[in-house]
């Protein structure tokens, strides 16, 4: 039973397997890549993976295409049905945080594609991930399904399904190079058109250095930061990205003091300075933001932190901004 | 009500757990584990914080908790939308980081 009579007052159930299509491939990059955010998006509503029976299990996921694709392609080789909750294009733990993933869309799509009709049991399968937005005993209470909470994983699933259980492994939510390399991308797009524009009015200002600088600064913080986030010392986000910006700004601030070798002694000393103050805080700036994107950040600890740094960083930025204007006057007039 | 840790605002009353496990089920940094209740009370085994310090503040284990017996300043740890709340005045701007599934999310 892959699909009803259109005929029958029964929702429609759509078919769906577990190949990911080189279509389905460019849409996971473009999503990847931030491009038409919120767009990528699947159908909510009942579908049923390979060929179902009544006592199939049923899996409950988000309406983000990555999700869904994830979801079935980990599923390769099982029947079930799979259950795409209305999350507006927004993956299962963010979706959970905001409520979108939560009892009340659970309920209300089971009653909406009657599943009571469709499977004899009464047990849903959701990723751990969901937890955050879905009360169980709620649900239970309010449907009569029983939720068992699955991996965090979706390619754990198949050890899961055999297990009946997650191990305490299965459980934990990682962190690891790969993952940290794969949120890049949608990064860069973040920053991309105001880093060009610094980088043109700075270039103009204080020459083609002053405009590398201030990119070095910004691919330190949105392309090496999250690569290097286990390795760098220190405990805060903001510690961590003032570090590796003043390793990034060092050799342009030499290299500026080289360049102003004959001048004036204090040109020597203020023209790196231009340099050394505002370019680390710009990429601990970008290092605290990269905190909404990891797998572990508290509301507690990114609140303490923001009140802890943020002002340090303004006043260093500030400083930094006024010392360069300041220069690139002396030098038109002098 | 017991505070779990100085980095995060998770309380936990033990005397009120009745050992069903959903918090070491949903919680997806190992906060929670099960022991033995040692008082012979109704269960043999509840849950005890064995890493408080862990805990983001997702706040599964608080809704998925039948007995209420925790609970959690729940949010996302992400400095961008804190910022930006804070810039706007709004009290919960909405997180545009609509990343990926199982490994991150706009926290």
């Amino acid at each position: 039973m892959t699909q009803t009579d259109p005929s029958d007052s029964q929702p429609r159930i759509r078919p769906t397997e577990s190949i990911i299509t080189p279509a389905n491939r460019r849409d996971h990059f473009l999503a990847r890549w931030g491009v038409h955010r919120g767009g990528h998006r699947v159908e909510p509503g009942l579908y049923a993976l390979g060929n179902p029976t009544p006592s199939s299990p049923v899996f409950v996921t988000a309406n983000y295409t990555l999700s869904f694709d994830t979801l079935r392609s980990s599923l390769n080789g099982h029947d079930g049905y799979i259950l795409v909750l209305d999350t507006q294009g927004i993956n299962v733990w963010c979706a959970a945080g905001k409520g979108s993933f939560g009892t009340d869309e659970l309920v209300r799509r089971i009653e909406a594609t009657r599943l009571h009709d469709v499977v004899s049991h009464r047990r849903l399968i959701l990723p751990q991930l969901g937890a955050p937005g879905v009360a169980a005993h709620m649900v239970k209470q309010r449907s009569g399904f029983r939720v068992q909470y699955g991996p965090v994983r979706a390619a754990d699933l198949p050890q899961y399904l055999e297990a009946g259980q997650s191990t305490d492994e299965m459980r934990r939510v990682r962190f690891g190079l790969r993952d940290r390399m794969t949120l890049i991308p949608v990064e860069l797009v973040h920053v991309v058109l105001p880093t060009l524009l610094a980088a043109v009015v700075l270039y103009f200002v204080g020459g083609i250095w002053l405009s590398l600088a201030v990119l070095a600064a910004v691919l330190a913080g949105v392309v090496l930061f999250p690569i290097l986030l286990p390795w760098l010392p220190s405990r805060d986000f903001s510690s961590k990205g003032f570090l590796l910006g003043g390793i990034v700004a060092l050799p342009f601030a030499l290299l500026s003091a080289w360049q102003q070798r004959d001048a004036a002694w204090w040109l020597t000393i203020l023209a790196p300075l231009a340099i050394l103050l505002p370019m680390p805080p710009l990429t601990a700036y970008l290092a605290l933001n990269f905190t909404g994107s990891t797998t572990f950040t508290s509301r507690t600890g990114v609140r303490r932190e923001i009140f802890r740094y943020v002002p340090i960083m303004a006043w260093l930025a500030g400083t930094g901004v006024v010392l360069a204007i300041a220069l690139a006057i002396v030098r038109a007039v002098v | 009500m017991i505070r779990a840790s100085e980095l995060n605002t998770l309380q936990y009353d033990a005397d009120l757990c009745i050992g069903c496990e959903m918090c070491v089920i949903v919680c997806p940094h190992g906060v929670f584990s099960m022991a033995g209740s040692g008082n012979g009370s109704r269960n043999a085994q509840v849950a005890r914080l064995s890493r408080p310090d862990a805990c983001m503040e997702c706040g599964a284990c608080q809704l998925n908790c039948p007995t209420e017996a925790i609970a959690v300043e729940s949010g996302v740890g992400c400095a961008a939308a804190m910022i930006r709340s804070a810039l706007t005045g709004q009290q919960d701007a909405a997180c545009d980081m609509d990343v990926e599934q199982e490994q991150s999310c706009c926290g």
